[in-house]
């Protein structure tokens, strides 16, 4: 019977599909990065409310996920645009020629800091990419100083560097299928890898050994996955001051007095520093149009140009009111100059 | 028994044993009845500790800060040509007249980073608000109108006493010079905090002053009507089939199993066969609340088939009898005499199965449904989240103004589930028989 329901169920849903199956959509669907998701919904909400058209949807599926589904084809029932926090890689875009979307329009829309931070009543560490690689690796060099590789022995922040104080290395991340964590392990565990000659000599010879070695985190309980949910790595941290935190600038933005940034290599994560590029941990962030759809889904261009508009992505935008960091003026300009003419990308 | 003296030989020995082992008895008796009461008293203490902090936490976001401005609405600025066009009233400049209104409440204001925090102390919503109200108005324009419009989200948690006045001023989203201002503000009674409309009548926005759980409210309804409606003929008319009708045997069996199994099958599961199936191969469109209704359908079918079977079974086999042997058919004696009287036991599996769908969230984000959504839906076709996924979403939101909206959300989907239950329990009530 469970069979003749389902049965009964798709026949249906096959009655109706010619009717359903969408053949136009007044709205933008949008699909993509967690990370560029809070900006997104911004442009598109404002966009929504002062035209005459449709609030676009965002779907909030991941740099990956919505790589996926934007390359999948071109229709209506594709996405429009997607959202990511890093750059498409090559293979995809070949995934998506391969789909019959072939032009594709690159946006970048500012930058995104991220930052490690502890509770108010923690000590005010100072950090580097080389202490946060020593003590979250799985494995580190011999402190012995021979160039071999053993499991991290390092239970306190001051084994890693004498000038840290005594406390217990406790870190709270996000898990590995978060689009943050790839960039944590991007831009200060590789580099803090690099730090060593002989890893950074991996990187030629072995580049597979390499990538364990720098990428893979502890899991001894130095470092803690507390989900993809950010604010709850804040409310950790307000309980308890001997642990660390990472997760986006908005959110320390948002919780400045609940938590504390830390510095990195002696530069503070603040707005200024990480615009000027002084603050290493920051990263672009992007989204990607199917130019064949522009002419099609009704909004598409002024969608466009609302987002890159100054108003939104300029520096004092709204956008950086919502702790997206902008881009320094000569790439705004380009930028803006090719989403006007909605160059491809080659 | 209970006479010592009538017992059978070695009856007085067993007698003192039983009374030496009584009071024994008793207490393991009241050992039960302690582990039970104890059972029950740690579940309503999580119970009231969770009411506890939702309640807490997220009444507050039933009020908002409502801040008076007297706005001049300038012909020049607004419709210099004089047309009162639709379009021209649309596209009008609003949020400058609103800067300007700021401006002359406070004329000592200087300096660019001032005046933005100064514009910063209203919601991005004023302007839209102040352009809805000149649209159904015209004839406002040229006059100055005193309008209630929302506050910032950061005023607003100002006001709830949810941004520490105390701390260090570089650690507060709100400096000294904007703390001034609000003050003043509110010693000229233009600050208020006033029951919070728009959280049920908007839909979702980035400006958690602004956002409203409306469009959730109407997906989840849109999506729970197409689930209810597909669901329960469906299940009703599977699980008479299987009790009343289908003979026993190896495939009945088999269709049996299979349902218990896919009443405990994970619900993502589901939410990836509607991906194949309903957006795939059928070309549904993704987010709207129909879909979401047909992964629901699939997902609470088995709970409703295997309560109305149970609920069948409850019906006594006498009843069937007399129908049929005062010369009614099977279909009638079920029709008429045995599904009225297991109606109450389907429909308290049904509203089971409802609140389990009400609940979930994992099937949905495979359909797309997990999205932000600015327009209240008007339809199953529309784009539509859930109940559940906007608290997922407000949850992970970076502005704290939204903590409290989660509660209230979370609130807004326990009396939701309320109703439902209150629903099942009148209609059981009316239709239930006892023998």
């Amino acid at each position: 019977m469970k069979k003749a329901a389902l049965a009964l169920a798709v026949l249906s849903a096959v009655a109706t599909a010619p009717v359903l199956a969408q053949s136009s959509r007044d709205y933008i669907s949008i699909v993509g990065s967690s990370t560029v998701y809070p900006f997104a919904t911004v442009v598109a909400e404002q966009f929504g409310k002062a035209t005459k058209f449709k609030t676009p949807k965002i779907e909030s599926t991941g740099s990956g996920g919505g790589i996926k589904l934007f390359c999948a084809g071109v229709g209506v029932q594709h996405p429009d645009i997607t959202n990511a926090s890093r750059a498409i890689k090559k293979s995809e875009l070949e995934q998506c020629a391969t789909n019959g979307v072939k032009d594709v329009v690159e946006v970048k829309i500012g930058y995104d800091g991220l930052s490690v931070a502890e509770s108010k009543a923690g000590k005010d560490m100072k950090l580097t990419r080389r202490d946060l690689f020593l003590a979250l690796a799985k494995q580190v060099p011999n402190p012995n100083g021979t160039q071999t590789l053993v499991d991290n022995p390092y239970k306190t922040w001051k084994d890693v560097n004498a000038a840290l104080p005594a406390i217990k290395i406790e870190v709270l991340g996000p898990p590995p299928t978060s689009g943050t964590r790839d960039a944590f392990v991007e831009l200060v565990m590789d580099e803090g890898c690099d730090t060593f000659d002989f890893i950074k000599a991996m990187k030629k010879a072995d580049k597979k050994a390499y990538k364990a070695t720098c990428q893979t985190i502890r899991e001894d309980g130095g470092y803690v996955e507390a989900g993809e949910n950010d604010n709850l790595i804040v409310q950790k941290l307000e309980a308890n001051p001997t642990a660390l935190g990472i997760f986006g600038f908005s959110f320390l933005d948002q919780n400045r007095d609940k938590v504390r940034g830390l510095s990195i290599e002696g530069v503070q994560p603040e707005f200024e520093t990480i615009s000027n590029g002084s603050y290493p941990v920051s990263r672009p962030l992007f989204f990607y149009v199917k130019k064949a759809h522009v002419a099609v889904i009704p909004g598409m261009k002024e969608y466009l140009g609302e987002f890159i508009s100054k108003k939104a992505m300029g520096e004092e935008g709204y956008l950086a009111e919502r702790g997206l960091i902008p881009l320094p003026k000569d790439e705004y300009a380009t930028v803006s100059k090719r989403v006007t003419a909605l160059d491809v990308m080659k | 028994m209970t006479n010592p003296s009538n017992a059978q030989p070695g009856g007085a020995t067993s007698f003192a044993r039983i009374q030496a082992g009584m009071a024994k008895r008793r207490a393991a008796e009241r050992r039960f009845k302690m582990l039970g009461r104890l059972a029950v008293s740690v579940g309503l203490l999580f119970l009231s500790v969770l009411l506890f902090s939702i309640v807490s936490k997220g009444y507050t976001a039933f009020w908002q800060t409502q801040m008076r401005i007297d706005v001049t609405l300038l012909a020049d600025e607004i419709d210099p040509e004089g047309t009162r066009n639709a379009e021209t009233l649309r596209k009008a400049d609003y949020s400058s007249l609103i800067k300007q209104s700021m401006r002359d409440m406070f004329p000592e204001v200087s300096g660019r980073r001032d005046k933005f925090a100064l514009y910063g102390l209203v919601s991005n919503g004023a302007a839209f608000d102040l352009r809805d109200k000149v649209m159904a108005d015209p004839s406002l324009i040229g006059t100055k109108v005193s309008l209630w419009v929302p506050a910032d989200d950061d005023v607003d948690m100002l006001m709830k006493g949810h941004i520490d006045r105390d701390a260090a001023e570089g650690d507060r989203r709100i400096k000294d010079n904007t703390l001034g201002w609000i003050d003043r503000l509110k010693a000229e009674d233009r600050l208020e905090l006033r029951f919070n409309i728009d959280f049920f009548t908007k839909g979702d926005s980035r400006d958690p002053e602004l956002a409203g759980i409306r469009g959730a409210l109407m997906g989840t309804i849109f999506t729970l009507i197409v689930t209810l409606s597909l669901s329960f003929p469906l299940g009703v008319a599977a699980a008479v089939y299987l009790e009343e009708f289908a003979p026993k045997n190896r495939w009945t069996d088999l269709i049996e199993v299979n349902i218990n199994n896919l009443a405990a099958v994970p619900s993502i599961v589901f939410g990836l066969l509607g991906l194949a199936v309903f957006i795939n191969v059928f070309g549904l469109p993704r987010s709207a609340p129909l879909l979401g209704g047909l992964v629901l359908t699939l997902m609470t079918l088995p709970t409703i088939i295997i309560a109305s079977r149970a609920a069948l079974k409850s019906v006594p086999p006498s009843i069937r009898d007399a129908a049929l042997g005062i010369g009614a058919s099977p279909m009638q004696a079920t029709l008429y005499h045995v599904i009225p009287l297991a109606l109450p036991g389907m429909l308290t599996g049904t509203i089971i199965g409802m609140a389990q769908a009400l609940g979930e969230t994992a099937p949905l984000l495979m359909i797309g449904m997990v999205a932000f959504i600015a327009d209240v839906p008007q339809g199953v076709f529309d784009p539509s989240t859930a109940l559940p996924v906007q608290i997922y979403l407000w949850a992970d939101s970076p502005e704290r103004a939204y903590v409290e909206r989660t509660s209230a959300a979370i609130m807004v989907l326990l009396a939701f589930l309320a109703l439902m239950n209150l629903v099942a329990v009148l209609l059981r009530k009316r239709f239930e028989r006892r023998w």
